[in-house]
């Protein structure tokens, strides 16, 4: 019986490190930083099928969890990509009643920062406030999702995952739909795989569209069909069960109807199609039971190829060496 | 006392006059305009060459905060603002805590104007009490303690019903309803202009046509009760379509539009400083071709005059995450800079048409003395050095908050001195005039 | 620049390596070679085929990444992190004899890492280093178990390894100045 033959290919990387100290979003980022951390989160991935998970790289860093917002994924996910790399971890879950009777977040960050975290991880619900924090904070900011705005790691690992089975993004016709108005996803894949050269096709209702989505690089429209049609990725985002208040479509049946990712609205995409979903999904309202468990979807996969990314995202922010040296 | 301002070039609109003339005060009432008047035991004061003089500068929107908000500013703090801004008066809206929807109130802000013996203060009161936007405040009581007019600013009048009885009402006294134009329904939980700038950060919008809405509806109810409408803070080209469109009709209607809203777009929301709440207000920065069309506005007279909205908040309120900051910034002490370099210099208008916005216009509009250099009004005079380089620093603002986004900004054309009642209030140390 | 080892010379190092290899451990059924990043895994590669032709047997053979384990990393606020590749050993290494490959043994600091490493993927029966090239200057007390070339060395001298695989020829190069 012969071994296994060794596969990564040697490349020389265009950039090794990240140029700014945070993680705000993708819209500030160059292609060759996104490549950088996919590159990173490739060998970042071998680390978790390995006896002892662990290894030493930020020994002695202390990263805060700082979530705003109830997460069990993402909290998770992070945690875990922390130990994984020997950090100390610590997660606080601020529950909204302190925050409309108590601090200020800045004046939550800045006690924080007085401890000396080396990172924070914020999850907030205001868009912006992974900005504000960076301004008065020496730690690395990653944001973990701000508001409307950005959730830059979720966006990088969709396309982790995507690379990982298609070998590039660059051509790929990638659909998403749903509430896209009110989605920080959405917009960190639109900066991400614009950026990096594929063709993303936006659709939804009308009413759940933002303001000139075109001058986002992007194709938008209202007919599921059209967005599907020869999709290499179809993307699905989460309908928030309280739209309906805002007038923003009339019942979850007519979304679906109209909206649903079903088996029957599939066969209009390429035979490899990848099903995705940032989790966690309305089954039902905007992706059907049999699709969602059905042999095309990778929701699963996303959800492994997390703790990689956001393995390489604390890596690469974490500081290092002047220059290269081998000993 | 007598003073006679000498050499200077007088911009006087109202009478017709641009040219180097000299002005003699006496007291607090002008005495005089003339070529080479005598001196006659005036004590005199050589205006340097370039620099001229107006009939002194009104602002008709300010936030001046007293009674209840005064970490934010108060009438004297406020006061002493307005005039190292050029103004020698100011109308203060009545959105204080409490609102002043009540003669007590009025004379309150009346005597700390009087205190502070700087710049005019002309109280605007409110159309509904509390601004609850459910019953008329006491209209005539305060008409007679001194307001100048009638708002429910920092929002719509609650109905359009209210909003004509408020302007039948008002309309007794020949005082003009000015209103905050917007719909709240559509405005709905937005922070920002809706568009481009506010999709890609994520932040909620606020179409122009929620503007546009109450400026219609106040078109249409100002024609129907033949009273005087006043749109406050214009920043909207349908707005102004609706303005030009309802004068054409023969409508009471007059607008004014903010430095800040013929100067910035939404673009910085995001540069250079990604969600400076110093970019905050309401109604927003909107895009270009609404800035442009105010530019349009202000160059072709449909725009009456130029009010900064001066919204003074403490650093530790804007110190927060966009959504949760109050809407508003100072404007007092850059309005006329502002003014200067981006009309003057920039070729939109000249120092008449200037003059016009910022004195003559505000002062028909509210009724009130100024304006002119006429012989017997008051010497209420700005005098400007339009060719004075100003450096912005929002920590040597006289006003107690410092929110503004023009900081560091440097602009041509400044204040040189402001004078009321005949007396100088305020003297620019950098730009070189000795009184 | 003084070329130490040519094309030729190389070769017949590796080949000698090889057969002490088989000798020392006597067969190399319970063998592994495990090479270091980046051509410490072109070496073992060679090192595998050279013992398929002695012994008839394919040698299990990995490459281990060792930036995560380096003693150096994260000592400065800024600055380029190493670039971290991926490590693949798709065998348990438990109760083999890891044969450890790098080009250039030095301060000793990238094999303590690269033990490191190991250890945590298992526990290995014993583990032998292999490297080309032992310029000296130990900081660390580390061993070699097989030397191509004990080559004296001035601390600003560098060693320069170029193989085919990455550098387009074979050649072992003496740099005044330079890192390694």
């Amino acid at each position: 019986m012969s071994p296994p033959v060794i596969t990564h290919v040697e490349q020389t990387p265009a950039v090794t490190s990240l140029r700014s100290k945070d993680l705000l979003g993708i819209a500030d980022m160059a292609p060759d930083e996104i490549s950088l951390i996919l590159d990173t989160a490739e060998a970042m991935k071998e680390i978790g099928s390995r006896p002892i998970k662990k290894v030493p790289a930020l020994r002695g860093k202390t990263v805060v969890n700082l979530f705003y917002e109830p997460s069990t994924r993402t909290r998770t996910s992070f945690e875990i990509a922390e130990k994984r790399l020997s950090a100390d971890t610590l997660s606080i879950a601020i529950a909204s009643s302190s925050v409309v009777k108590g601090e200020t977040l800045a004046d939550t960050a800045l006690n924080l920062e007085a401890m000396q975290p080396d990172m924070i991880v914020l999850r907030h619900p205001s868009s912006g406030a992974c900005h504000l924090l960076s301004r008065i904070c020496r730690s690395a900011i990653i944001n973990a999702g701000d508001g409307m705005h950005e959730h830059p790691t979720q966006a990088l690992l969709d396309a982790f995952t995507i690379r990982e089975r298609k070998k590039r993004l660059a051509g790929l016709k990638v659909a998403i739909v749903g509430d896209l108005l009110h989605s920080r996803v959405l917009r960190s894949n639109i900066h991400l795989l614009t950026k990096m050269g594929a063709e993303v096709w936006v659709c939804g209702p009308p009413t759940l569209i933002p303001t000139d989505v075109t001058r986002f690089g992007v194709r938008a429209t209202s007919h599921v069909d059209e967005a599907v049609a020869d999709a290499d990725v179809i993307m699905l985002l989460r309908i928030q069960l309280e739209r309906m208040e805002g007038a923003f479509f009339p019942s979850l049946r007519e979304y679906f109807n109209i909206f649903g990712m079903t088996e029957a609205r599939l066969r209009g995409a390429k035979p490899d199609v990848m099903i995705m979903h940032p989790g966690p999904m309305n089954r039902g309202v905007e992706i059907a039971s049999e699709v969602a468990d059905g042999p095309y979807s990778v929701i699963l996969d996303q959800v492994a190829n997390g703790v990689a990314v956001r393995m390489a995202v604390l890596y690469l922010l974490a500081g290092g060496v002047e220059h290269e040296t081998a000993a | 006392m007598k003073r006679l301002l000498k050499g200077g070039r007088v911009v006087d609109p109202a009478n017709g006059i641009d040219g180097v003339h000299d002005v003699l005060l006496d007291d607090d009432r002008i005495a005089g305009i003339g070529r080479d008047l005598p001196v006659d035991g005036a004590a005199v004061v050589e205006i340097p060459q370039g620099f001229v003089v107006c009939p002194g500068f009104i602002d008709m929107h300010v936030h001046l905060r007293e009674p209840g908000q005064e970490h934010k500013e108060t009438v004297a703090s406020g006061a002493a603002a307005a005039v190292a801004g050029g103004f020698t008066a100011v109308a203060c809206m009545p959105n204080t805590t409490p609102v002043n929807d009540d003669a007590n109130v009025t004379a309150y802000i009346l005597a700390r104007a009087a205190e502070a013996g700087l710049a005019r203060v002309y109280p605007i009161g409110a159309v509904s009490r509390g601004s609850k936007g459910e019953l008329l405040a006491d209209i005539a009581e305060l008409k007679q303690a001194g307001c100048v007019a009638i708002t429910d600013d920092g929002r719509p009048v609650a109905t359009a019903l209210l909003l004509r009885r408020a302007m039948e009402y008002a309309g007794m006294f020949g005082i003009p309803v000015i209103e905050h134009c917007e719909d709240p329904s559509l405005k709905g939980e937005g922070v920002a202009h809706e568009g481009y700038h506010a999709a890609v950060l994520g932040l909620r919008g606020m179409p122009g046509a929620c503007e546009a809405l109450g400026v219609e509806r106040g078109i249409l109810l100002s024609e129907l009760t033949g009273s005087h409408f006043h749109v406050a803070h214009m920043s909207a080209r349908a707005s102004l379509r609706a303005v030009r469109k309802g004068r054409e009709a023969g409508v009471r209607v007059t607008c004014e539009v903010t430095p800040h809203h013929f100067t910035l777009t939404d673009e910085s929301l995001a540069s250079p400083i990604p969600y400076d709440t110093n970019v905050k207000m309401n109604p927003p920065l909107r895009e270009a071709a609404d800035r442009d069309a105010m530019l349009a506005g202000i160059a072709d007279g449909s725009v009456d005059a130029i009010a900064s909205d001066h919204a003074p908040h403490h650093y530790d309120e804007k110190k927060v995450e966009f959504d949760r900051a109050p809407f508003g910034i100072v404007g007092l002490e850059t309005a006329v800079s502002l003014s200067l370099d981006r009309l003057v210099h920039a070729g939109i208008i000249r120092l008449p048409r200037l003059v016009e916005l910022l004195s003559v216009n505000p002062a028909r509009i509210l009724g009130v003395a100024g304006g002119s250099l006429s012989v017997g009004a008051p010497a209420d005079l700005t005098i400007l050095a339009p060719d004075l380089h100003v450096r912005i620093d929002a920590s040597r603002l006289r006003s107690r908050s410092k929110n503004t986004p023009f900081d560091g900004w440097q602009l041509r054309g400044g204040v040189a001195a402001t004078i009321v009642g005949g007396r100088p209030v305020f003297i620019n140390p950098d730009a070189g005039l000795s009184v | 620049m003084p070329v130490v080892m040519d094309a030729d010379r190389i070769a017949r190092t590796l080949t000698r390596i090889a057969h002490e290899i088989v000798e020392r451990n006597r067969g190399v059924e319970a063998l592994a070679l495990v090479g270091v990043r980046t051509r410490g895994v072109h070496l073992a590669r060679r090192l595998q085929r050279s013992l398929r032709e002695i012994t008839g047997h394919d040698v299990p053979t990995g490459a281990l990444d060792i930036t995560l384990y380096r003693d150096d990393l994260m000592r400065n606020a800024v600055g380029p992190q190493p670039l971290v590749r991926k490590t693949e050993i798709p065998f348990s290494i438990d109760d083999r004899t890891i044969l450890l490959v790098d080009d250039v043994l030095y301060t000793g600091r990238t094999t303590r890492a690269a033990l490191d490493a190991l250890i945590d993927f298992g526990r290995p029966r014993g583990i032998q280093l292999i490297v080309l090239v032992d310029r000296g200057h130990r900081e660390l007390p580390i061993k070699a178990d097989y030397v191509g070339k004990n080559l004296p060395t001035a601390p600003e001298e560098s060693v320069q390894v170029c193989l085919e695989e990455s550098d387009s020829r074979d050649e072992v190069v003496l740099q005044q100045g330079g890192a390694a």
